[in-house]
């Protein structure tokens, strides 16, 4: 009975229940095609939801995320646009990993402000990611007066649309993502650091560990993740703009607390997000293959956020408030 | 002198004030268009929206809580009641009535999750603004309503007088934008639930063993801002006399902005109805002055994000300045005692 309390149980249960509802019930549902448009979509938000779990786990939250991922795609679209073409190999490769650079520049800059601000000044997390948030969308979309940057290399897009080993690129580079990170969090003296901080911020600073430090480097690193989330969405869509994909900021919270971490920080584990991403999809494709609108998916979405928070919180037991 | 200064500097209200008093000087002085009546108008019934959920968002803030969900709430409503009045006619007082009826039954689902799940107030808002708005597009596919009864057009106009060529008068967005605030300040002064508000804020447990019905305090506060919102969508159908039901959704974090630039803090228990109108003043004179003085509009939300980061960062500062001084002093009085 103790198995059926752990979350990433109760989420594997959910997930096969889905799966072989879905396959039965719904045409379709039980092929590459889906299978593949999943996979597409469940690496972009992924990387973007564990950037958002690692600040959560230390207590905090990310709400400039979104933000930065698109400064980082309209950053990278104009340097391409501008070194690439007309070029050819060797030197099309040094311009792309220039704006990549570029990209990763951005990102970084942000990330240091978030961690500054947060660590060393004090400020609320929610305040100061809703300072920069609005700050960085200002500035993009300031820059761009809301125009589309598209045309990139081929390159690029094989990172969005591409296929290895007939498995989507970007699953690989989602992967890359969650395996170094989940090691990092569970093996690593400063992935121990971060629950420590979400769960008594002030207890861990007491026993010597320089948790401004630790905080700094949470808030860049989720900075740098956004980036690479940068480059799958603007190879996969193609195209780079100031307001995409603004929904995804609310669905990677959900999916944090959905796979089990405790949004008061302390506690979660990558595993879980992972579950909870694909759960998500599940539902998200079978809607969509019935017809359904996207937007009676969100509606369910948050409804599964609201069922779930309460049953964890009803079989856990939890005191916290 | 120097006593009134050291008093006024810990506190929030002053800098704001002298704050937005120095942009209201800069932008006379800089752009003749700015201190003008017509501007004063157009800034008040363009910012009202805004500015009437500053005057619900403020209450959940100092109860200690969060809600995000406002924005669905508001579009919910609005279409609703709009539906409702081009079908039975009605009035203001009871199209606003049964706006804040409609809003405050949304907002009562928040304090059902927050009090009795002991969920978070940040997801379960996240969550209920899924809810609502992805319902509401769903059954409406986004459609737009055109039609709205033939007393949006007149709206209403009060103590009208003339300058030049223009009248000028209140018209429902102001008289909404200032009962709000009238209303919000007089449940947090003047009633009881209002200080238990604060008390719960405050030190939820504490409140609890004094036996305040927290449950019910959560309840008033959630319903509350969903009354604000559907007054706020009525206000805002009024100006664009059409409903769009994808407009408001996004906004909910401008309002969030300007309440905490208002001094309430995430952690509950603090805030002004005065600090709270100066915040939101204090964003909407920047941007206004900002669109006057030739700044192009799409620049809007790098300077209002510059602002939010200098202003959470200037009262971070202040606070751990003071909570210094208090540590200093207290280190002072025990060596005293020492000696």
């Amino acid at each position: 009975m103790n198995l059926l309390r752990q979350t990433n149980i109760q989420l594997s249960i959910l997930l096969v229940v889905l799966f072989v509802v879905f396959s039965l019930g719904v045409d379709r549902f039980f092929s590459f095609a889906s299978a593949w448009s999943m996979a597409i979509q469940v690496s972009g938000l992924g990387i973007l939801s564990l950037a958002m779990m690692i600040t959560l786990l230390k207590g905090g939250i990310n709400l400039s995320l979104i933000a930065t991922t698109n400064l980082c795609s309209l950053t990278m679209a104009y340097m391409m646009n501008l070194l690439t073409p007309g070029t050819e190999g060797v030197a099309q490769t040094a311009a792309i990993v220039a704006a990549l650079v570029c990209g990763a520049f951005v990102a970084a800059i942000i990330g240091a402000l978030n961690g500054f601000i947060i660590a060393y000044l004090n400020v609320s997390p929610i305040l100061a990611t809703l300072g920069t948030m609005t700050l960085v969308k200002g500035i993009a979309v300031g820059l761009t007066a809301g125009d589309v940057l598209s045309g990139f290399p081929s390159a690029i897009t094989y990172i969005g649309n591409g296929a290895l080993f007939g498995i989507p690129f970007s699953l690989f580079v989602f992967i890359a993502c969650a395996i170094p990170l989940a090691i990092w969090l569970s093996r690593t003296p400063t992935g121990m650091f971060i629950y420590m901080i979400g769960s008594n911020e002030k207890a861990t600073r007491y026993s010597g560990v320089d948790t401004k430090w630790v905080i700094f480097k949470v808030y860049l690193i989720s900075s740098m993740l956004a980036w690479i989330g940068a480059i799958v969405l603007m190879g996969w869509l193609n195209s780079a703009r100031a307001d995409y994909v603004e929904s995804y900021l609310l669905i990677t919270i959900l999916a944090a607390v959905l796979g089990g971490i405790d949004p008061f920080g302390g506690a979660g584990k990558v595993a879980g997000l992972i579950l909870a991403l694909a759960i998500l999809h599940f539902i998200s494709s079978a809607f969509n293959l019935l017809g359904f609108s996207p937007h009676l998916t969100l509606a369910i979405w948050g409804g599964i956020l609201l069922a779930a928070a309460a049953l964890a919180i009803k079989t856990r037991g939890l005191q916290r408030r | 002198m120097l006593e009134l200064f050291n008093r006024l500097r810990s506190k929030n209200e002053f800098w704001l004030a002298v704050v937005l008093l120095a942009l209201v000087v800069f932008f006379s002085l800089t752009a003749p268009s700015f201190f003008t009546i017509g501007n004063l108008n157009d800034l008040l019934t363009q910012n009202a929206f805004t500015g009437i959920l500053c005057a619900g968002l403020i209450v959940v803030l100092i109860a200690g809580g969060i809600d995000i969900s406002f924005t669905a709430t508001a579009s919910v409503v609005q279409y609703a009641a709009v539906t409702l009045a081009n079908m039975y006619g009605m009035n203001w007082i009871i199209l606003l009535l049964l706006a804040g009826a409609l809003g405050a039954l949304l907002g009562a689902i928040n304090a059902i999750f927050v009090v009795k799940f002991k969920m978070h107030s940040i997801i379960v808002s996240i969550a209920t603004l899924n809810i609502f708005y992805g319902l509401l597009i769903f059954i409406t596919s986004g459609d737009y309503i055109t039609t709205v009864p033939d007393y949006f057009y007149d709206g209403i106009n009060w103590f009208e007088f003339q300058v030049g060529r223009r009248t000028y008068g209140i018209n429902l967005q102001m008289a909404l934008l200032f009962g709000s605030f009238i209303l919000t300040a007089f449940i947090l002064k003047a009633t009881n639930v209002g200080r238990q508000i604060y008390a719960m804020g405050g030190n939820p447990d504490a409140a609890q063993r004094l036996g305040f019905s927290i449950f019910g305090l959560n309840l008033f506060v959630y319903a509350y801002m969903g009354f604000i919102a559907g007054i706020a969508s009525i206000a805002h159908a009024q100006l664009q006399l059409n409903v769009t039901p994808t407009v408001l959704v996004g906004r909910e974090l401008t309002v969030l902005a300007a309440v905490v630039l208002g001094g309430a803090s995430l952690m509950g228990g603090v805030g002004t109805v005065l600090g709270t109108i100066l915040g939101v003043s204090l964003l909407c004179v920047l941007q206004n002055g900002l669109v006057i003085l030739g700044l192009p509009a799409r620049w809007e939300g790098a300077v209002s994000g510059l602002v939010i980061l200098i202003a959470v960062s200037a009262s971070a500062l202040e606070a751990s300045r003071q909570a210094n001084m208090r540590r200093a002093a207290r280190k002072g009085q025990e060596t005293g005692v020492a000696a």
